[in-house]
């Protein structure tokens, strides 16, 4: 088995694929043997991301979505892009609780979560210019020996 | 749904897919079908406000047996139910939590407000 592999997504923007994004990227690293832990914190930090495009970027109206990722050895880099609104202040936008939308019963906890869950988190956004935020994990599991 | 089928009846079976709704001695029981995500978040929402305006609701219950994910929009499910129930004195619940939920519940710091049991009707009998 070759160490490397990648798969890009492009999806619209709909609350139904934050399910598939999801379960999508749980199967493509499923080679990797993660333990269940780490299965469900990629989960969970792809949703925040891929909600985080929907409700924010491009604020319920229609568009694209690109999830792109890569494998090499047993680092994970996943890449979540939207072409919305962008964010004008990322600092304030990661602080924990901090939301724009508490109407909308957001927790403020996006941010939070993907940075909890991952080992890294990169977010890349201007105002109008779309959001990627960009997230690596190593599965720390030995049992991908092939 | 009409008003009337809601107060007539103490199980709300709609959308069976994402979550099955009962009353029992004013407590609304939330089960989940689906994962918790914003998707499925809005529906729940909707849904559950309805019976908690119409159905004299004190406590919540959100049952997780058949639901193996939630995310931060369920955080905001949760807190805005709590919101509306705590100022009457009532509580929220959490049963059937597995692992991965469970791991939400605790970095979220949620378990500070919200109480864990093993079943619904262990959360019915503590209430």
């Amino acid at each position: 088995m070759s160490d490397t592999n990648e798969m890009t997504l492009v999806f619209d923007s709909k609350s139904e694929n934050e399910g598939f994004a999801r379960v999508a990227t749980a199967a493509f690293i499923a080679p990797l043997n993660p333990t269940m832990e780490e299965i469900s914190d990629i989960k969970t930090a792809v949703s925040e991301a891929v909600t985080n495009s929907i409700i924010h970027g491009y604020n319920g109206k229609p568009g694209k979505i690109t999830l792109h990722c890569s494998i090499d050895m047993q680092n994970i880099r996943i890449e979540v892009k939207d072409e919305g609104c962008g964010i004008e202040d990322i600092q304030k936008a990661m602080e924990p609780l901090y939301t724009t939308k508490p109407e909308l019963e957001r927790s403020g906890m996006g941010f939070a979560f993907m940075e909890a869950f991952m080992d890294h988190l990169e977010v890349i956004s201007q105002a109008n210019q779309g959001t990627k935020v960009i997230m690596k994990k190593t599965i720390q599991s030995s049992a991908a020996e092939s | 749904m009409s008003k009337n089928n809601l107060i007539n009846s103490s199980v709300h079976v709609e959308n069976p897919e994402k979550a099955i709704y009962k009353v029992e001695n004013h407590c609304l029981i939330i089960q989940l079908n689906s994962d918790l995500d914003h998707h499925s978040a809005l529906k729940i929402r909707e849904k559950s406000d309805h019976i908690i305006a119409h159905d004299n609701i004190r406590n919540i219950i959100f049952d997780f047996s058949n639901s193996n994910f939630m995310d931060s929009s369920g955080i905001g499910v949760i807190m805005g139910r709590y919101k509306k129930v705590i100022f009457s004195g009532g509580k929220i619940a959490v049963t059937g939590i597995n692992p991965p939920v469970d791991r939400i519940f605790r970095v979220s710091g949620l378990y500070k407000i919200i109480q864990k049991y093993e079943t619904v009707m262990d959360a019915l009998k503590a209430f």
